[in-house]
């Protein structure tokens, strides 16, 4: 079984309180996988999600002391079976006649998208499933990676019910 | 009413029940010590030599008070002059407000002239912190400071206001004090599970820490204690929450606890831990702590359940009401075998103890020092500590009369803590107190001895002089075939000629009877006495559970140079 756990976390819409999550994992120890943050439904909050691997106590830990926090308003684990999760990926890379065909093969097949083309390379944009973003990385490396940036996860729950009122 | 925001800070602090407050002034806070001024009628400021007194001293009233202790200091180095005091406080939970000025916001962010990010640089020691850039906000941001400082697991908040939001003008009423944070009660079934688990065991231990030392429980816990005919022991930080006189009290546990405390915990088949955090110095190893034994956890902090220990009960919320409930459900019990147990402990100290007494013939040893101090000392006295061998002597051997008369640093072991402390408590109580400090410890900070001459406080202050930094000397001793690197200090300092250079009274004592003599008269003495009271270097805290060792390791005999090494 994975040990990795999604987290999202409701926090004041101040400055300064992205520091404050920040500053408590490198306090306690835990190492974050990737973190996103953004507006929300509501001004006054924004939603961390932040993707983390480790085992129950650390999970446990991570969030109790997330919770301690003044500005953090709401702290879930999002299980993997309850949530959508999404990913988008920027990746740069070679663009030689060769593999031309192969990397457009690719790109149909996984719903992605070419947002930038010159004869020596090209920009392709992914979303999805964080594992389908692996895979297309996977996929394109033979064909030589100049550059990749990725978001980090966002993740909703399934349902109509919001993190916020629960 | 439309004030300053000077004027802001120090009313609000004034509506917060604050009426002392330790700091010093500085080019940012200037505006704020003129509102000190206007108001000096109402609060009562004390200058310190140092800011890192001043935190220090704001922490020690809180301690032996429990009030939230305020202390004040310019930008800059005088902020970070408070970073120790701050995290002291942090590791101990203790409740304290800490104001510090910046540069003007047109200034923030270049570098400016004593400026510094204080709020960045306290953020994992402090329970939250403010900056405050608008003065609209600023007198609810101190409210909510104290708030937070003083709720659930209490712990220090710092403002940090700029000096153009003191200069600027703006509405300013008074509020009544909010209530704290209400905390979660305990669900009935967790009750009920707590009460089976106390009946059912054969052999309890209730184990308190600095968590129920400012709950003013001591009585209920020593009845609670009869009824189960269970016995009591305590953390390093649950010192003076039961007086040592209570007959069911074995005393500290851990690295250094008593010897009967610690084998009555391993002892033990159920331990109800209250307002502790089962810290490495406590628990030893902890892969071998309280094994096959039941653990009740009580504690306002939820993050603390399973954090070191896992436990077979965690009650989160209202440590008194879970605690009063659960006294009130259990049955009186009998346990004749559980007392033969500890009662076979306690002989075995009493037997160390005796042998420690024979061994020092005429000599001062820190066994003799705490006898002449405990028949001497005034009632309620407060004892203070540095941190090293002498503060684990006060923790074994003090005895004290009353809850919150135990004000020492604990998670951090900040040398230098004492002096600051040392009048914090005094200021806060007017009750007599003592500091116990090392020669080392006292070299840190005594500086803060102006203070003591120019507030005339009386504290008796004994160093516990022994030449060399006798903790880690210890270590080198028993755990690093006796290589005393920078342990031995090789200073010329006359420490009756520095208390009385700083207008204090200094004595000197070699021997128990100089120093019967001395502790007597310095407790009469209406300011700050220093008695330098000489022991062998060689002394250890015993018993002493090695680091990382566990309670089998146990060492009770000093060892001799080199003879172990671990």
């Amino acid at each position: 079984m994975s040990n990795k756990f999604v987290i999202a976390v409701y926090v004041d819409n101040q400055f300064g309180v992205l520091t404050r999550v920040t500053s408590m994992f490198t306090r306690r120890g835990f190492n974050i996988d990737a973190l996103t943050v953004g507006e929300t439904e509501s001004p006054a909050y924004s939603r961390i999600t932040i993707s983390l691997s480790g085992d129950g106590y650390a999970r446990e830990q991570l969030i109790n002391q997330m919770r301690k926090l003044f500005n953090v308003k709401k702290v879930e684990v999002l299980e993997d079976d309850k949530c959508i999760k999404r990913e988008l990926m920027l990746i740069k890379i070679n663009n030689k006649p060769e593999n031309r065909a192969d990397i457009h093969f690719a790109v149909d097949a996984y719903r992605a998208k070419v947002v930038d083309y010159t004869t020596d390379g090209m920009c392709i944009e992914v979303t999805g499933d964080p594992t389908k973003i692996d895979a297309f990385v996977e996929l394109m490396k033979p064909f030589g990676i100049i550059e990749i940036c990725r978001t980090g996860i966002v993740a909703l729950e399934r349902g109509t019910t919001s993190l916020l009122e629960k | 009413m439309k004030l300053t925001g000077a004027e802001i800070i120090i009313k609000t602090l004034i509506e917060q029940g604050v009426t002392d407050v330790f700091g010093y002034p500085g080019g940012q806070v200037i505006n704020i010590y003129d509102a000190l001024y206007k108001y000096r009628d109402q609060i009562n400021h004390v200058l310190t030599a140092h800011e890192q007194g001043a935190s220090h001293a704001a922490d020690g009233y809180s301690r032996a008070t429990g009030k939230v202790g305020v202390c004040i200091a310019t930008s800059g180095p005088g902020a970070t002059n408070l970073v120790t005091g701050i995290a002291t406080a942090m590791l101990d939970s203790i409740p304290m407000v800490a104001i510090t000025g910046n540069v003007p916001c047109s200034l923030i962010g270049k570098d400016s002239f004593q400026e510094i990010d204080i709020t960045g640089i306290t953020l994992p020691i402090t329970k939250h912190n403010y900056f405050v850039n608008d003065i609209a906000k600023l007198a609810d941001s101190i409210r909510e400071a104290f708030r937070i400082a003083r709720s659930g697991r209490p712990g220090p908040v710092l403002v940090d206001v700029p000096k153009d939001v003191q200069v600027a003008t703006y509405e300013f009423e008074e509020q009544p004090i909010p209530e704290k944070f209400p905390l979660k009660k305990a669900e009935q079934c967790e009750i009920n599970e707590a009460i089976a688990l106390l009946n059912a065991s054969k052999r309890p231990y209730i184990y308190i820490g600095g968590g129920a030392a400012g709950l003013g429980l001591g009585h209920e816990i020593e009845a609670l204690a009869n009824k189960l005919d269970a016995y009591i022991g305590c953390t390093f930080m649950g010192l003076s929450a039961v007086n040592n006189d209570c007959d069911r009290f074995l005393g500290m546990q851990g690295m250094h606890g008593h010897y009967a405390s610690s084998m009555a915990q391993k002892d033990a088949d159920l331990i109800l831990g209250i307002g502790v955090r089962f810290s490495d110095r406590a628990t030893g190893n902890v892969a071998k702590y309280a094994k096959g034994t039941k653990v009740i956890q009580l504690d306002p902090d939820f993050s603390e359940i399973n954090k070191n220990v896992l436990v077979d009960l965690g009650i989160v919320g209202d440590v008194k009401d879970a605690f009063l409930r659960i006294a009130a459900g259990v049955d009186k019990a009998d346990h004749p075998d559980w007392k033969a147990v500890v009662e076979a402990h306690r002989t075995r100290e009493a037997q160390f103890d005796a042998e420690q007494r024979a061994q020092a013939g005429e000599r001062l040893t820190p066994r003799r020092l705490f006898d002449i101090v405990n028949a001497n000392k005034l009632p309620h006295t407060v004892f203070v500590t540095d941190v090293g061998q002498h503060q684990m002597w006060t923790a074994q051997y003090a005895e004290f009369d009353a809850p919150r008369r135990f004000v020492s640093s604990g998670g951090l072991g900040t040398m230098g803590f004492g002096l600051g402390a040392a009048i914090g408590a005094r200021v806060a109580t007017g009750d007599p107190t003592v500091l116990i400090t090392g020669d080392g410890s006292f070299g840190m900070n005594l500086n803060e001895l102006a203070t003591a001459v120019s507030y005339q406080l009386p504290l008796v202050i004994v160093i516990v002089n022994n030449g060399v930094l006798g903790m880690v000397r210890q270590w080198q001793t028993l755990f690093f075939g006796g290589r005393y690197s920078n342990t031995v200090l090789e200073r010329k300092t006359n420490f009756v000629k520095l208390a009385e250079a700083f207008g204090a009274v200094g004595m000197a004592a070699a021997t128990p009877e100089e120093l019967e003599v001395a502790f007597r008269q310095a407790v009469k003495v209406n300011g700050p006495v220093v008695i330098d009271a000489y022991i062998d270097k060689d002394e250890f805290v015993l018993p002493m559970l090695p680091p990382g060792g566990s309670i089998e390791d146990i060492i009770t005999a000093a060892k001799k140079k080199g003879e172990s090494e671990a």
